[in-house]
């Protein structure tokens, strides 16, 4: 069962004379959302791809149970069991849904021989959108199936931490909420470890746990999920509601 | 120092391009009159080869355009040569002309072409036509002689020169190195051209094309029509190199047009630094004083003569390949980056 | 009539060659958006090394099978070596580089295994069919040529539509950054990529040069072939690739049976230069506009 705690010490990365990340420091705990906030531009998104092994030359620490994983290639990271789902979803349109959602298995299967948790039939039940349309390209999906595509594929890798980049975009709010709540029972269930990057803070606090503001590439504040959503002051100021 | 260099030379650029030029004028006459006949007809060889690179190195690095195909388009300037001069009706110096306005009138279509294309594209369609124009020659043998060619007879040197040349050096003008003066001259006057070309508003707007496109756009620039016109001007000096070629190698054949004259063109280029005239100055030297040795190496590491001459174009790929790299702006490039280092080092901003 | 016949079986199977040289660019194209200008070259090469070995008594199945085995390290080392620092950095870079390596290459065969016309053999006839008395340009070596070709484009379908490593290598190609988030060692799909190609590039080569004469710029004219080929069927599509280079053997072949053989590069060009100014996405594609 997933239950790693992912760590990050005094991350930093630079884009040419940019800092995008400065000294950030976090902790995601299992079984829990850890929120990642802040307006755009804020970091929030080079923070995943640092973690991932996207975005290369940082210096800082990443500890999966303890491993180091700063300065791994982004393929080694996500067999260590890092799963990023990307900004844009991700979702390899040229293949079929079933196309894509193997390769997540492929990965799941390298990781774990025999305990595995997922299973494509069981994908398909989660999301039945998808079972009709296995054959089909992957470029015929809407928003929200497109969504549900990619976590299923995350699912299918079986994951120790799951690092989501703004799920909710570009998504209808009824959609955004069906999204949010799979990812709690997800949680609950399985004890994953989630890093969830949003820019919609309100939806993002009223799911997570915990919660971290950036603001240009720095740590502005840390709480309980519930003490970031009652500080005025921060909400007003960072973000936005 | 640059402050110095400012308050002698004239700050007209025009100017001191003509002044350069000159000075080059008086080391092309001094090395050719101490040099041997066998290094003469190396530098006549070399003057070819510059006049082709330096209209590459226009297109391909100011526009961004790479060309496999300018050794078809000398081709076409030599055979252009070859056929005017054969009943010795026309003077070669309306030959020249001809060659090279034929060949401008080629690029205009190839350059229409081209225009719209980037590139792997560009590059597949102008090996096409390197590979496919030497064909030509042999589909029409009766006008082009199939495959052994045209014979060219070059100019012989008028008298006058030869008398003023003697009056002024107590030599002799010979052949060889009549035709090595009829080719560094020419090398200098496009050298002056394009120096000019490149300064100027055209030069400007070529490299900002280059770029970006999308901001050059933006701007009202013609992408298509200057494009074009970078593709005619390089023309124009590859059919005006084929001329050259004809009357120095005095034969115009499909044998000398193959693809790896295009290939050697392009390393001259590359080599000496993309964009740059002095880069594809000291390319072309490269490329005629480079076999001699290589080939010497190679038949005292006991290779035949046949094998030997083959080290010269492996190296150039060699080269090629080594360039991109370790050093994708050429020797010119390193020189820039050795010069800001030096500044910087020296303190003096 | 005659004549038409036996132009046009003539040309499908030269068709069927330019089909699996085409496919050869593809397969590199889709995967790192490099025209591999080197891949004649390549094909000459592993095609002396075939020639080398038959000379000096081997079967020519041994010469056949090395030669493959040749093109598919050293399409891996070509790509691993000097094509990875310049993937992704400026295209003019990359097709640079691969001319680099097309003269060096060309110029190295001409040392190692000189530079004259060498013949080559073919391992079945080459003596036309008789059909109701007369005789056909079509060969039994036509017939394996065909038949090669077919055997390679469906292992190739079933390597890529049916296979976790074929998947895995269209990931790749279609999206490096989604495919390593997903644990696939993008690099290494590369490697194969380019080396499998390198495999149906030899191949391509060995049945030019079958039954006919060798010499170190015998592909030149087949590079020009495959690249219009595979721009003809939109660059992207591997089937797309297999109609373009019949589409050009039959069409280079009525150029060279009622023209010219001399004009048959410029043909090519001409066809090269219609589709990119008519259709740049190629005969055969969906997609509305490409820049070319």
């Amino acid at each position: 069962m997933a239950e790693a705690e992912l760590e990050v010490r005094a991350l930093t990365a630079r884009y040419g004379a940019v800092t995008a990340l400065d000294t950030v420091s976090l902790r995601a705990r299992p079984g829990e959302i850890t929120a990642v906030l802040g307006a755009n531009g804020a970091g929030k998104t080079t923070l995943l791809r640092a973690v991932s092994g996207l975005v290369r030359g940082s210096d800082g620490s990443v500890l999966l149970g303890g491993r180091e994983l700063a300065g791994a290639p982004a393929e080694r990271i996500a067999r260590a069991g890092v799963a990023h789902v990307p900004e844009g979803r991700g979702v390899i349109t040229e293949l079929t849904v079933e196309e894509n959602l193997r390769l997540g298995e492929l990965l799941g299967t390298t990781r774990r021989k025999r305990r595995r948790v997922h299973r494509l039939d069981g994908v398909y039940e989660m999301f039945p959108a998808l079972g009709q349309r296995r054959r089909r390209e992957a470029n015929s999906l809407s928003g929200g199936e497109r969504q549900m595509l990619v976590i299923g594929r995350a699912l299918l890798s079986e994951p120790e931490v799951l690092l989501l980049d703004e799920p909710s975009l570009g998504l209808a709010p009824r959609v955004v909420a069906q999204i949010f709540t799979l990812i709690r029972e997800l949680v609950d269930r399985e004890g994953l470890t989630v890093l969830l990057v949003e820019q919609n803070a309100r939806s993002a606090l009223s799911i997570a746990d915990t919660g971290f503001v950036l603001n240009l590439g720095r740590v502005v504040a840390n709480d309980s999920a519930a003490a970031l959503a009652a500080d005025a002051e921060l909400r007003h100021s960072y973000l936005g509601f | 120092m640059r402050a110095l260099v400012h308050r002698v030379l004239p700050s007209s650029v025009l100017l001191r391009h003509v002044l350069a030029v000159l000075a080059a004028l008086v080391v092309v006459v001094l090395v050719l009159e101490t040099t041997s006949q066998f290094r003469n007809s190396q530098f006549a060889t070399m003057s070819y080869y510059a006049i082709a690179a330096v209209g590459l190195t226009v297109l391909t690095g100011l526009n961004g355009q790479i060309s496999l195909g300018h050794g078809a388009l000398m081709a076409v300037g030599a055979y252009t040569t070859a056929l005017l001069l054969a009943d010795g009706a026309v003077p070669f110096p309306l030959a020249m002309l001809a060659a090279t306005a034929v060949t401008a009138l080629v690029g205009v279509v190839v350059g229409a072409a081209a225009a719209r294309l980037h590139g792997p594209y560009l590059a597949g369609a102008t090996l096409a036509l390197a590979v496919g124009v030497p064909g030509l020659a042999i589909y029409f043998d009766g006008l082009l002689g199939g495959e052994q060619g045209l014979r060219v007879s070059s100019p012989r040197p008028p008298d006058w020169l030869d008398d003023a040349l003697y009056f002024l050096t107590a030599n002799d003008l010979t052949g060889a190195k009549y035709l090595a003066y009829l080719g560094w001259g020419t090398l200098l006057l496009v050298l002056l051209l394009l120096a000019n070309l490149m300064a100027g508003r055209y030069g400007r707007v070529w490299r900002a094309v280059r770029d970006d496109e999308v901001a050059a756009e933006l701007a009202g620039l013609r992408l298509g029509r200057l494009r074009v016109l970078a593709f005619v001007v390089s023309a124009a000096c590859a059919g005006l190199a084929g001329s050259v070629l004809a009357m120095v190698v005095r034969l115009a054949a499909p044998s000398g047009f193959t693809i790896v004259l295009s290939l050697s063109l392009l390393t001259a280029v590359v080599v000496g630094g993309l964009g740059s005239l002095t880069g594809a100055l000291l390319g072309s030297a490269l490329l005629v004083f480079l076999p001699p040795a290589v080939t010497n190496v190679g038949t005292s590491a006991g290779l035949t003569g046949v094998q030997a001459a083959q080290l010269a174009p492996f190296v150039y790929g060699v080269v090629l390949v080594v360039v991109m790299l370790v050093a994708p702006g050429g020797v010119m490039g390193l020189v820039r980056s050795w010069r800001r280092r030096g500044l910087r080092q020296g303190g003096s901003r | 009539m005659q004549q038409f016949l036996n132009v046009t079986l003539g040309g499908l199977a030269q068709g069927a060659i330019y089909a699996a040289f085409a496919l050869a660019l593809v397969l590199i194209w889709r995967a790192t958006r490099i025209i591999n200008f080197a891949q004649g070259a390549m094909a000459m090469f592993t095609t002396y090394l075939a020639l080398v070995l038959i000379e000096s008594g081997q079967s020519y199945w041994t010469g056949f099978a090395v030669a493959l085995a040749g093109g598919l390290v050293l399409g891996a080392l070509v790509e691993r070596v000097v094509m990875r620092p310049v993937e992704g950095g400026p295209e003019l870079n990359a097709v640079i580089v691969t001319l680099g390596l097309f003269v060096a290459l060309q110029a190295l065969a001409a040392i190692l295994f000189g530079a004259t016309f060498q013949s080559f053999p073919a391992p079945f006839g080459l003596r036309g069919f008789t059909v109701g008395g007369t005789t056909i340009a079509f060969t039994p070596f036509s017939v394996f040529v065909i038949g090669s070709v077919v055997v390679v484009m469906l292992g190739l379908v079933a390597l890529f539509r049916f296979t976790d490593l074929g998947l895995r290598m269209r990931a790749s190609a279609f999206s490096q950054e989604v495919a390593r988030l997903l644990g696939v060692r993008v690099g290494r799909m590369l490697t194969l990529g380019w080396a499998f190609a390198a495999v149906v590039g030899s191949l391509a080569g060995l049945l030019i040069a079958g039954g006919n004469l060798v010499h170190p710029a015998y592909m030149d004219a087949v590079i020009v072939y495959g690249f219009v080929a595979a721009v003809l069927g939109g660059l992207e599509s591997p089937a797309g690739a297999v109609a373009g280079g019949l589409i050009i053997g039959l069409a280079l072949s009525y150029v060279s049976g009622y023209l010219g053989s001399e004009l048959v590069t410029l043909a090519a060009l001409a066809i090269l230069v219609a589709v990119l100014l008519v259709r740049p996405h190629g005969l055969f594609s969906r997609v509305a506009e490409r820049r070319v």
